[in-house]
């Protein structure tokens, strides 16, 4: 299984916080998972129309989309962050 | 001494400065945030990813030690809603002497901006919300600590 979860305007695009997947397999990265979720409803496509505004985690380590999934158990999209 | 909290109660920097001030340096530097009321901003919400931000901070805080000789650092950040006006991040460091304390406080808040899983969405008086942007001017004023 692999765990989704969607942090700030992509949370509220799909209007949940996450979900749970059958994992996709190591060899697919975000990039393509993303495409393939683009595909499950309105509210998917809206929140990853654009690429330049989203970024990604893998197990709480940050990654580009074009990484693989590898093994991750947990995959997390999000804006670009703005604490401080 | 290292302490790093992330709650939704307000923040002291008084009483935070107090444990810096007796590690023993001669220098305690801090930076305070404040929710700014721009644009009639009536309150500001803060999310995190909370499995990942407390792992996110030890591993600055390690750069930081890493760089400069420190005695101990404090970072409190705040989530949840808040006010303008209300304090929103502390960040405190001890050192021996003062460069090194008001050098990785600067570092240490610059990172803390760009590389910690926070989100800000912003409130208006007149019922607008809006996530708050990603600024280049903030991925440049940590860019500038590896030249």
């Amino acid at each position: 299984m692999l765990d989704i979860l969607y942090f700030a305007w992509v949370r509220e695009a799909i209007g949940k916080d996450g979900e749970s997947i059958d994992h996709p397999g190591a060899d697919i990265t975000i990039s393509v998972l993303l495409d393939r979720l683009s595909g499950a409803g309105e509210g998917y496509a809206e929140a990853f129309a654009d690429r330049s505004r989203l970024r990604a985690a893998l197990d709480h380590a940050f990654v580009s989309l074009e990484t693989p999934l590898g093994e991750a158990h947990e995959l997390a999209l999000f804006p670009p962050v703005t604490g401080g | 001494m290292i302490r790093i909290h992330i709650g939704e109660e307000g923040i002291d920097p008084a009483a935070l400065l107090v444990p810096l001030e007796q590690l023993g340096g001669g220098a305690v530097a801090s930076f305070t945030g404040i929710v700014r009321g721009d644009g009639g901003l009536v309150s500001l919400r803060l999310d995190h990813y909370p499995a990942m931000t407390q792992a996110r901070i030890e591993a600055i805080v390690a750069q930081a030690q890493a760089r400069w000789p420190l005695l101990g650092i404090t970072i409190v950040h705040r989530v949840g809603a808040m006010a303008p006006g209300e304090r929103i991040v502390f960040v405190g460091t001890a050192s021996s002497h003062r460069a090194a304390a008001l050098e990785s406080c600067a570092f240490l808040i610059d990172w803390l901006k760009t590389s910690a899983p926070f989100w800000k969405k912003e409130c208006f008086a007149d019922g607008r919300e809006q996530w708050v942007e990603a600024r280049a001017e903030d991925d440049a004023a940590r860019d500038r600590w590896n030249a």
